[in-house]
């Protein structure tokens, strides 16, 4: 399976036995991407987040009953389904990090990119954005306003990198070479309880890449071969099997 | 000399040597057909001005009906390549006398396919960047280019067929064009019959590629996953009795006799032995699909399935009830005689087909791949109704208009005449 590699490879460790499904993360993409809150909520596959926390359970009763919360952004593959499938060419794999990009003004909305994605990570704007009671005030002027008929996607707050890269160009440092801290996704930033650990899985330095080759992370439906740059942590083998479609004879890796 | 009032009001365009209904029994049918088009044109009108939010599609089913409805149609349009393919360049001259409605279907079937389109695309005034921005891996480029071609050769295939009109043909200049298009049918049958390859194989490799849905992920060949090659062959062995099917009810509803039951059977033969060939290999895909895809994927057979809508019995129905028994009767001279049995075949045939489109389509993505995800289910609503019978009333209009005024079924005077004998 052919992946695509970079000098540079942003990427997440979520560590799930100390994510809490608080939502916080939820929260704090909406308002630092410009997501449009929708007049109608209740259709939960028609809403705008680019990442969702999902609720899993170990399925037995109480007081065995068990659960984690799985938080899920765009899990930036490095092999990415969405990439080869794109009639125009509107999302790439490219140079910036390794970050899957979504060109707004090129989609065409045919939301094949959708189908092919296995984590349910790109959402589509089935209606026209309106932000109620002057609420535009409060958008972040450097993340684009996507229009209807569009599919967008988490980009690891990538204007946030940009940000980054630019102070350290004024500050004559190396932007490629970036401290870890210096670039975070809003995600990461708001988590309470530093379940969300972003960085550099390329850089040795970087927690992100320790985490990463812990014997206790996992990467979703790693057997499908997207090779995502998401990995999640836990201690519970039951959550980890969750993580893969496991066979119910199959041991867990690692 | 008199006028003759007892003949339609428009009797002069018709064909040479037929009869047709009056002008206002045609009238009433325009107009319910029209209605028809009309609602659907109101949902087309809401879609384009409110956006896709209109529709019951969401982030789970980003495709649906439409594009369910896309794939069966263009599937069943394909006798209009296939037919030509067999009558012009393999010579095959009987099928003549239904090549013309072949290829009015095909016309039909491909461009209500790009009507449905433009509603689907949620930028459809962007719709040009897959020529301009294209992106040569995806098959869906194929797919544009190749359907935008294709779509051209129907056209030019079509045009004859207009300038024959009684009235046009004594204008010289388009006697000549039309005589002319004729004589250079067998280069664009064999055009279109390329461009349909492609873009047939290209809308089965489109989800032959998509390895994060094991429900329709295909290994394959060279560049090509399976279900490029299963698509084009279940298309050719389908589109033949679709067109026999279409000319059957134009005859019940005409009450004439518009093609030879030879042509027919004939058709159907053809169709039969190409269902033979895809069954082969689609039992064969199902098996592969059964042994290596899933287990390589972590998920048992049972896990493909769920509940009435994406149940078992939708397999087995394509398999067995639409595939093995229509394709026994089309291959059966005796049972293939049996009109009951053979229109019964027929209908089966279709109706397989669009049963795998629309598993290929909805249950792909109804099914949960992440193991700590749900099944989701999808109905299409009013809108999406709406638009799909606005393709089959512009259908219903196209060929009524077609069959009253243009001489599409060359055998409908000599049958007729022997009915009356």
């Amino acid at each position: 399976m052919q992946t695509k590699e970079f000098t540079i490879k942003w990427g997440m460790a979520i560590d799930l036995d100390k994510c809490t499904g608080c939502g916080a993360c939820m929260v704090a993409c909406q308002a630092e991407n410009n997501l449009a809150p929708i007049a109608d909520a209740s259709n939960k596959i028609k809403v705008m987040n680019w990442i969702t926390v999902y609720e899993l359970s170990n399925g037995k009763p109480y007081p065995e009953h068990d659960v984690a919360y799985l938080p899920r952004p765009c899990q930036q593959c490095g092999h990415p389904p969405c990439v080869s499938v794109c009639p125009v060419i509107a999302t790439d794999k490219n140079e910036e990090g390794g970050i899957v990009s979504q060109v707004t003004p090129r989609c065409i909305g045919c939301r094949y990119c959708m189908a092919a994605c296995p984590y349910h990570a790109r959402y589509f704007n089935w209606r026209d954005p309106v932000w109620p009671g002057g609420l535009e005030k409060a958008l972040t002027p450097d993340v684009s306003v996507r229009p209807r008929g569009v599919v967008e996607k988490c980009t690891f707050c990538h204007h946030r990198w940009m940000a980054a890269k630019d102070k350290a160009i004024v500050e004559g440092r190396d932007p490629m070479d970036l401290a870890e801290g210096e670039y975070v996704t809003s995600c990461t930033e708001a988590c309470p309880n530093g379940a969300i650990t972003f960085g550099d899985l390329n850089n040795e330095e970087h927690e992100v890449a320790k985490l990463a080759s812990s014997k206790h992370a996992h990467r979703l439906l790693e057997r499908l071969g997207a090779h995502t740059q998401v990995y999640y942590v836990s201690r519970r083998e039951w959550v980890l099997r969750q993580l893969d479609n496991y066979l119910e004879d199959e041991k867990v890796k690692g | 000399m008199g006028k003759n009032y007892s003949l339609p009001a428009d009797h002069e365009l018709f064909p040479e040597g037929t009869s047709r209904c009056s002008l206002t029994k045609f009238s009433i049918w325009m107009g319910l057909v029209g209605a028809v088009a009309l609602w659907g044109l109101y949902a087309a009108f809401r879609v384009l001005a409110e956006g896709l939010g209109v529709t019951a599609l969401d982030d789970y089913f980003g495709f649906g009906l439409w594009i369910t409805f896309d794939l069966a149609v263009i599937a069943l349009g394909a006798g209009a390549f296939f037919t030509g393919l067999l009558r012009y360049i393999l010579n095959i001259d009987p099928l003549k006398n239904i090549i013309n409605l072949t290829v009015i279907i095909g016309f039909i079937c491909y461009s209500g396919a790009m009507l449905i389109l433009v509603l689907d695309v949620g930028q459809p005034i962007r719709a040009w960047f897959g020529y301009w921005h294209a992106n040569v891996h995806s098959m869906l480029t194929e797919v544009i280019f190749c359907i935008t071609c294709y779509l051209i050769v129907l056209i030019i295939e079509y045009v004859p067929l207009i300038l024959e009109q009684k009235q046009l043909n004594k204008i010289p200049v388009l006697h000549h064009i039309a005589h002319n298009l004729h004589v250079w049918m067998p280069l664009f049958a064999g055009i279109g019959a390329f461009l349909s390859t492609f873009h047939q194989g290209s809308l089965g490799g489109m989800y032959g590629v998509l390895f994060g849905r094991p429900y329709v992920l295909r290994d394959g060949f060279f560049i090509w996953p399976w279900t490029f090659f299963l698509f084009v062959i279940s298309a050719v062995g389908s589109g033949p009795v679709f067109t026999v099917l279409i000319a059957t009810i134009m005859e019940k509803m005409t009450g004439k006799k518009l093609v030879s039951w030879e042509i027919k059977t004939l058709m159907g033969k053809i169709a039969g032995a190409m269902l033979l060939v895809y069954l082969v290999f689609k039992f064969a895909d199902t098996y592969a699909w059964a042994i290596d895809v899933l287990p390589r994927s972590g998920l048992t057979f049972d896990q493909n399935f769920y509940q009435t809508i994406y149940g078992k019995w939708l397999l087995w129905s394509e398999l067995f009830l639409c595939g093995v028994i229509p394709c026994v009767i089309l291959l059966t001279p005796k049972l293939r005689n049996n009109p009951v049995l053979f229109y019964s075949a027929a209908f089966l045939d279709c109706a397989g087909i669009t049963i795998n489109r629309y598993v290929f389509t909805v249950q792909a993505l109804a099914m949960p791949v992440l193991p700590f995800d749900t099944w989701e289910t999808y109905a299409p609503n009013w809108a999406e109704w709406g638009a799909s019978a606005l393709v089959l009333a512009y259908g219903a209009i196209i060929l009524s208009l077609s069959y009253r005024y243009l001489p599409v079924f060359p055998q409908e005077r000599s049958l007729n005449a022997t009915k009356s004998n």
